[in-house]
């Protein structure tokens, strides 16, 4: 199993939330709707959507990354204009949500969501600030490693997936009952982005790798 | 190999939604109909932190992100609110249901179901014993339809594999 567990009682959360009986299997034919998924206009996203850093008057503190990646079904191939979201909190752990307490500082020039769509080869690209880690409620002393939030559609409703990108040697991963909610070792890495030195931009901003693959569609297990 | 899911968080409300993201249908639409309801715990507790998206099949001409148009769009996307409640506004669709996705923290992956607007005989409904059954039809009155989601316990949600 790739994906957690719904439930994963040192993520408290899930205790009260996680479906109790087992998901029913459905059998698909042509117009099964969750085999399609919606197409996105080039129009509806702006190109700046994707650029965090530039939502406001100023510019935001802290580390500017670069982060792309492609996305790709299990067979390997590009997904193409489908829409990635992005959001997270700014560099000192605070998000721009009036829910959230955490004691550090909001950065007027910071909102810390993005979109874009992929292009022909499945590839996105946004530029950001370095998210900080914060605490959380969990359990004593709990922090969540640094991450940034995606969200990507693919071509059917059930290839649907949100999930979090990591940075990649934080030591805060071991403490983390959501990173550590995915079982299998192997696939936890494949939520930690890469380093890499291409993408790095001189004398402007570090660069991060992120692939997002999605799984097979119903029709195609069939 | 295919990368994981993780929770929404608390936090997706300065990312997720958007101007009008429930509102598939313009107000006065001939063919709306809204479909509203509950999102509730294992404890009965309403689900404050939820976001729900809704999915008929067809993308439409009113636009996914941008609702410009008059016409139809087929996706809408609703935060609950702080009593735990969604609405969405839609056109009726061609067959008898419409896709439900439900994620919120605490939920490491998304839940899948489905809203059955008639009562029919379909093969996934037809599988179900009566009681698990009932929690996939929506209660209607008029143009307006009642689902509520149950995420855990009595007359919990029949969810999707996927």
């Amino acid at each position: 199993m790739i994906h957690p567990p719904n439930l994963s009682p040192d993520y408290r959360s899930t205790v009260l939330r996680a479906p109790s009986r087992p998901p029913i299997a459905f059998k698909t034919d042509p117009d099964t709707i969750e085999l399609t998924s919606p197409v996105f206009g080039h129009a509806e996203v702006g190109a700046l959507e994707a650029d965090l850093t530039r939502q406001h008057a100023g510019e935001p503190i802290g580390e500017r990354i670069v982060v792309t990646g492609r996305v790709l079904d299990e067979t390997g191939h590009p997904i193409r204009n489908t829409l990635v979201e992005v959001w997270q909190a700014n560099a000192a752990g605070r998000y721009a949500h009036e829910l959230d307490q955490h004691p550090a500082p909001l950065d007027p020039n910071f909102t810390g969501a993005g979109r874009c769509l992929t292009d022909g080869e499945g590839r996105y690209r946004f530029v950001t600030i370095k998210p900080g880690a914060y605490p959380w409620r969990n359990h004593h002393n709990a922090w969540r490693p640094a991450h940034i939030h995606f969200s990507v559609f693919g071509t059917a409703f059930t290839q649907r997936l949100v999930t979090q990108m990591y940075f990649p040697g934080d030591p805060l991963f071991p403490f983390d009952p959501i990173m550590q909610s995915v079982r299998d070792p192997a696939a936890r890495e494949r939520l930690v982005a890469a380093f890499d030195m291409d993408t790095t931009e001189p004398e402007w901003a570090l660069g991060y790798r992120f692939d997002v693959v999605l799984g097979r569609t119903p029709m195609e297990d069939e | 190999m295919i990368t994981p899911s993780q929770t929404v968080g608390p936090f997706f409300a300065h990312g997720l939604p958007y101007a009008k993201d429930w509102e598939m249908v313009p107000e006065g639409h001939p063919d709306a109909i809204t479909i509203t309801g509950r999102v509730s715990d294992g404890a009965g507790e309403p689900v404050p932190d939820a976001l729900l998206e809704l999915w008929t099949g067809e993308t439409g001409t009113r636009g996914v992100l941008t609702r410009a148009g008059e016409g139809v769009s087929g996706f809408g996307r609703c935060a609950t609110a702080s009593d735990g409640t969604y609405r969405f506004r839609t056109a009726r669709p061609a067959g008898p249901y419409v896709s439900l996705l439900v994620f919120a923290r605490g939920v490491l992956r998304a839940v899948l179901t489905r809203i059955y607007l008639e009562d029919v005989p379909d093969p996934l409904l037809d599988g179900l014993e009566p009681e698990r059954r009932a929690t996939l039809l929506a209660q209607r009155d008029g143009d307006a339809y009642r689902f509520d989601v149950r995420l855990q316990g009595e007359g919990e949600t029949v969810f999707l594999d996927y």
